[in-house]
């Protein structure tokens, strides 16, 4: 018996349509279960006090602080390279095999596992550059780590101005990179703005690279130096949740409500600036 | 001078673009260089297929074949939950849903994919093991089940957003043709849309299951970390990552254990190198 294919259809689509209010239930789920157990948590005192009483008191301001220490760190490495290596695929790249290894190599090195960038970091920073466990190594790694996503982001920002504007602009007599620096550059901001700021949520949720190379399991004194450890945000949540018995509830969601609020609101401005820019645009 | 100052910038900008290629030579040069170290005292082959890690006892036993068996069974089960769900999510968002919805669906979808895996862990840990225990009725909820259902969810954006852009390539003839010859909706997308975004899908597919392999946080938080041959999906199990994460922190620098988790760093590698440049061509291959 074959069944009316019109009757497939709607058991189909319902189906798909199942699948994604699926998926949007639990992530909604998620954000609110920690919005609503996370929220009463935050007090002036949790979110300026150090960790007392064995992490199960206080606050959380040394992890608050080395969180943001380790994403400028690693952004202050990722967005020159990253940034001019875009400029190279979208403005000097030829369409040969060196542009296509190079392509494949971003490609790898957003696909390799986050904790084997923790390896990595360890092995050449902390040991072999003899930098130990510190922010630099830490924000060298988080750097490589988001350097793919920078690059992607910066080249399709690059390439979305259109060819004609280069063209006048040689055709005035202005040099390639005169052209560059001074017509195709501006144009493309807000795409890499908003490539930067995913980039920073990135550096900012990523635990496995730092477990080894710069994270802290308590340290309540803040940072003198760059080859200074420090706490950070996701590996104090993962240390309270799991490495430290009787955390009261609170001390996690909390936590946990911070930094998902910290990387939500990088994101929420990416988002605004890519909309606002949409709106303007004039071509 | 502006001819010199075009040239060093033209070089600059080179070398920032060899960048990722240095990189990706310079991970693999410095796990070999750590790694290798282990091969001196054990076999390749006994290392990937010893029974028993018991990295700690006298002498240390390194076999990894609980972790990655470990890695395989939470993987097989995450992509059994995840690419139903995920390709159908992705045929919704790009075949049928009306443009609102598909700009909500979006937004969640990359809401769920901008979650820290810490987070999504420590969710897991409170909310997904306790209903596993009890709905399963096992001594523990920390088990390899658990871990592909989380691991599924965070999959989802990878397959989602990849299969999603393949679907949406397809130029509307072939639809509008299949449609014109009176088939309906379902079986144009079934039939002819699928088929055709085929390579794209599978691309989503490996590239999501990249995800879940090399996923830490989560499942180090979740799957109970248990380093056993794991003989079903209701038992606590050990990942290679999770290994990796846990363990690093007490490896004496220049130890065999310490060269050990970096040789199953080399295995995790090889792991996502081989599923990237795979995902690659078939993605080139559409094109």
């Amino acid at each position: 018996m074959t069944m009316n294919p019109y009757r497939t259809q709607r058991i189909a689509f319902s189906l798909l349509f199942a699948a994604n209010a699926l998926i949007l239930v639990l992530v909604g789920f998620v954000v609110v279960i920690i919005v609503q157990k996370g929220l009463p948590a935050i007090t002036w005192q949790f979110l300026s006090d150090v960790p007392r009483d064995g992490m199960r008191a206080g606050g959380i301001f040394p992890a608050i602080v080395g969180t943001l220490y380790l994403v400028a760190g690693a952004i202050v490495f990722a967005l020159p390279i990253g940034l001019l290596a875009a400029i190279y695929l979208s403005e000097y790249a030829r369409d040969n095999l060196l542009t296509r290894l190079i392509k494949l190599s971003i490609v790898n090195l957003a696909g390799v596992p986050s904790v084997v960038y923790g390896l990595f970091g360890l092995a050449l920073f902390v040991v072999f550059f003899k930098f130990g466990a510190s922010i630099l190594s830490g924000s060298l790694t988080l750097g490589i780590m988001i350097l793919p996503l920078i690059i992607t982001a910066s080249r399709e920002a690059l390439e979305s101005v259109p060819q004609s504007f280069r063209e006048v602009s040689l055709s005035l007599g202005a040099s390639k990179w005169q052209t560059i620096r001074h017509i195709v550059l501006p144009n493309a901001i807000p795409g890499i703005l908003t490539g930067t700021i995913l980039g920073l949520g990135r550096a900012a949720g990523e635990t496995a690279p730092i477990l080894f190379t710069v994270a802290a399991f308590y340290l309540p004194l803040l940072p003198g130096s760059i080859f200074d450890q420090v706490m950070a945000l996701p590996y104090h949540l993962y240390v309270i949740s799991t490495q430290v018995p009787n955390v009261d509830e609170k001390m996690r969601y909390g936590t946990a409500f911070v930094l998902l609020a910290l990387v939500l609101s990088m994101n929420l401005v990416a988002i605004v600036i890519r909309y606002k820019f949409r709106m303007k645009k004039k071509w | 001078m502006r001819i010199l100052r075009e040239f060093i910038i033209e070089k600059l900008v080179l070398l920032c673009g060899l960048a990722s290629i240095f990189f990706v030579v310079l991970i693999f040069l410095f796990l070999l260089r750590e790694g290798l170290a282990l091969f001196t005292t054990i076999s390749p082959a006994a290392f990937l297929a010893g029974k028993s890690w018991y990295p700690i006892s006298e002498p240390p036993q390194l076999g990894i074949l609980p972790l990655i068996l470990g890695s395989l069974v939470v993987t097989f089960g995450a992509a059994l939950i995840s690419i139903p769900i995920g390709v159908g999510c992705a045929i919704y968002i790009a075949e049928i849903a009306p443009k609102w919805i598909k700009e909500i669906l979006k937004a969640g979808i990359e809401l769920l994919a901008a979650i820290p895996s810490v987070v999504l862990g420590f969710i897991g840990m409170i909310t997904l093991v306790p209903l596993v225990k009890t709905v399963f009725h096992l001594p523990t909820g920390l088990t390899a089940l658990s871990g592909s259902i989380m691991l599924a969810f965070m999959a989802m954006p990878t397959i989602v957003s990849i299969a999603e852009d393949a679907l949406y390539s397809i130029p509307k003839t072939y639809k509008e043709g299949a449609l014109a010859m009176g088939a309906t909706h379902w079986q144009a997308i079934w039939r002819v849309m699928l088929r055709a975004a085929s390579s794209g899908i599978l691309a989503a597919i490996m590239l999501g299951i990249g995800r879940v392999i090399g996923e830490t946080m989560a499942v180090m938080m979740i799957t109970g970390n248990a380093a056993v041959i794991p003989h079903s999906l209701f038992v606590p199990v050990r990942t290679l990552t999770a290994t990796i994460a846990a363990e690093m922190g007490e490896a004496v620098i220049g130890s065999e254990h310490y060269a050990a988790l970096f040789a199953i760093g080399i295995v995790l590698f090889v792991i996502s190198f081989a599923i990237n440049v795979t995902a690659d061509l078939y993605l080139h291959k559409r094109q």
